[in-house]
């Protein structure tokens, strides 16, 4: 029993690394995409903010500065992706799929001008994102004891944290706000929601550019917390695993970061298994694509796409 | 206002046609114009850098084959995904069908022993039915069980990623505890062996597969009663299953048929390029870059050819921007922006409209 608890810890103490950077990738998508506009620069949104969180912690010495600066970076992304489809009117995939070029692209760029390699410099562990309750677990007896399930579990970064209460507040912002309302509006019936006097144009400005934040925290969270450095392969598919995440989860905060946390697990899973398995690690791999569609054909079915997803908006004459 | 409502639509569809090429012209060169800010940034000549670029790729004989080859799979995979775009799909999974086409063609190419006539169409169809097969599960998930098929390829081209890797490892493929897999027959590859000395090591017949596949698209597209089926399906599903179309099977073979191209694709990649597959440490990249290059050739067959030889240019003649110290990148800068404007060039049409309307005429 002991065992299974303490390996039980280690799992979710993997989950809780992976599952972080999705989380805040996929708030992004879901804030855009229920505002009508398809997002899949996430991806790249994503390598941005990754790249600037770096920057931004070695300029200045602080992560929270850098994890800021990421969102900035992001939000400027998402301020292009506005621009293209909802006042020119751009398609919505052309435009996702420039940003995933463009952003990277950018990232690598400026990454070779500055650090003359594709590479950043490291992070030193003093400016990375802090663990708030590593104090708690100091000990070799007890519960708190260092090691044990609850170090573990909670002893993790505090993007991870801020994570989690972040879909508490999305959640909040959805359901329980007039924004949120409108937000939902917006992406369902744009027409019917101008003529109740909302201003679908700045909904859905406010909401991608919001969605590119949320990627670059993303981003960040990975280059300030799991790994201390940029470097090109980074992300790589992470963003479009929210995107999935998004679909799976019907489109709802509380659903993506369930199908977040699906996801994360099964990478605890499989890194758990992976150590000293007779299974081609190849295989054992393939256990968070395979589970997830398993779960989404089994459990989840259709997911609702919002109606006016794709479509960009036309005032009538 | 009254002048333009008693023009016959038509005339102006026209017109909006013959502006795409133009859009995507004017794309093409801004995108040159963002890249040379982007040099000078890094103080290098974008004369220089462009000079560069151009020898690089038509500067000899062997340059140009160079850039062809690295076209090919280019050419396939936009055209997989353009096929896609025009059946109402966006097949996102090409990546995935590229893998298994790829590995279709190594298992056939290592394990068959036949003369090339036969052994090299066997190896392509072995590629097409595996991409086929790839796109086809994701698309029965969809038709039949309401899957949401972006989902689902996004999650088999991760599949496609590990399984492609457990394959070069395992016992009967792997090439001596190397990171590669077997090396296919002779008789299976593409190259073209009298043209070695002349146009470099690596030229090869692919490219040929690459335009008969154009064709045949273009055919099943604008001439057939499938392609407008599809194309139907595309358009209006609730239409099309009320004028009788089976619309479950329609999504299934459009995919199934983007899937082909994919796998073609990996095929060209294995008999005509490496001859092997290695264990991969990231994707690829050659399904998310046929995107682009469906984008480029505004989803049309014929544009999609040039669009993907535009883009192998890029690919391979960009790869000597750091001998000037420039950073490779830039040619993904380039290539961003012209994407970016050929989305936003919908914008100059709008405002066209607003000034041919207080003109009056044209």
């Amino acid at each position: 029993m002991d065992e299974l608890i303490k390996n039980l810890g280690l799992i979710l103490n993997t989950t809780l690394m992976y599952t972080p950077p999705l989380l805040f990738a996929a708030l992004g998508s879901v804030f855009s995409e229920r505002s009508g506009v398809v997002n899949i620069g996430i991806e790249g949104m994503m390598t941005i903010g990754a790249f600037a969180g770096v920057v931004g912690t070695l300029l200045t010495s602080n992560p929270w500065l850098g994890f800021l600066i990421a969102g900035l970076a992001g939000g400027i992304f998402g301020l292009l992706h506005a621009f293209a489809t909802i006042t020119c009117k751009a398609d919505q995939t052309i435009s996702g799929t420039a940003i995933n070029f463009l952003a990277p692209g950018f990232a690598i760029f400026l990454c070779r001008v500055l650090y003359d390699s594709t590479e950043t410099h490291s992070v030193d562990l003093a400016h990375k994102m802090p663990r708030f309750l590593k104090g708690l677990f100091q000990g070799t007896e007890g519960i708190f004891r260092k090691g044990g399930f609850l170090d573990n579990v909670f002893n993790t970064y505090a993007t991870a944290y801020l994570a989690f209460i972040l879909v508490a507040v999305v959640w909040f912002v959805f359901y329980k706000t007039k924004f949120g309302l409108r937000i939902r509006a917006v992406g369902e019936h744009p027409k019917a929601a101008d003529t109740l006097g909302i201003n679908v144009i700045r909904i859905r400005y406010i909401c991608v550019i919001l969605s590119g934040v949320l990627a670059g925290f993303g981003g960040a969270s990975v280059t300030l917390a799991t790994v201390s450095q940029f470097r090109p392969s980074v992300i790589t598919g992470q963003g479009f695993i929210a995107i999935a995440a998004v679909i799976f989860g019907k489109f709802k905060p509380q659903g993506a970061m369930l199908a977040c946390i699906l996801f994360g697990f099964c990478n605890g899973v499989k890194v758990f298994v992976g150590s000293g398995s007779a299974v081609s690690p190849h295989l054992i791999s393939m256990i968070p694509y395979v589970v997830t569609i398993i779960v989404l054909i089994l459990f989840v079915g259709k997911s609702h796409v919002p109606a006016a997803n794709g479509k960009p908006y036309e005032k009538a004459r | 206002m009254d002048q333009n409502n008693s023009k016959p639509t038509v005339r102006k569809e026209k017109i909006a046609k013959d502006n795409k090429a133009l859009y995507t012209v004017i794309s093409i060169l801004v995108g040159f114009t963002i890249g040379a800010i982007m040099l000078l940034v890094v103080k290098v000549s974008p004369i220089k850098a462009y000079g560069l670029l151009i020898e690089s790729v038509f500067g000899t004989p062997k340059n140009i084959a160079q850039s062809v080859v690295y076209a090919t799979p280019l050419i396939l995979t936009g055209l997989s995904i353009a096929f896609s775009f025009r059946t109402g799909i966006f097949n996102i999974g090409a990546e995935g069908q590229f893998v298994m086409g790829s590995l279709g063609a190594m298992v056939v190419g290592v394990l068959v022993d036949a003369p090339a006539i036969i052994h090299i169409p066997l190896c392509l169809l072995a590629a097409a039915l595996a991409g086929a097969l790839w796109g086809a599960i994701v698309g029965y998930l969809k038709a039949k069980l309401g899957a949401n098929e972006v989902l689902c390829m996004i999650m088999f081209n991760w599949i496609a990623y590990y399984f492609s890797n457990y394959v070069v490892k395992s016992k009967l493929f792997n090439d001596a505890g190397k990171q590669v897999s077997k090396k296919v027959a002779d008789t299976a590859k593409l190259s073209v062996n009298s043209l070695k000395a002349s146009l470099g090591q690596k030229v090869n017949w692919g490219i040929i597969i690459a335009i008969i596949a154009v064709i045949i698209i273009y055919l099943i597209i604008n001439k057939t009663t499938l392609g407008y089926r599809l194309r139907a399906v595309g358009f209006n599903r609730n239409a099309a299953e009320y004028a009788g179309i089976n619309v479950k099977v329609a999504i299934v073979s459009a995919i199934a048929i983007s899937g082909a191209l994919a796998g073609l694709a990996g095929a060209t990649q294995v008999l005509g390029y490496n001859y092997s597959i290695s264990e991969f440490a990231g994707q690829e990249g050659y399904g998310f870059e046929g995107i682009t290059v469906a984008m480029i050739g505004a989803t049309h067959p014929v544009g999609v050819l040039f669009a993907g030889l535009f883009y192998g240019a890029m690919k391979y003649g960009g790869k000597n921007m750091n001998l000037l110290g420039a950073p490779t990148e830039v040619i993904d800068i380039i290539m961003g922006s012209i994407i970016f404007f050929i989305a936003i060039s919908s914008i100059i049409k709008t405002m066209k409209t607003r000034f041919s309307k207080k003109g009056g005429t044209k």
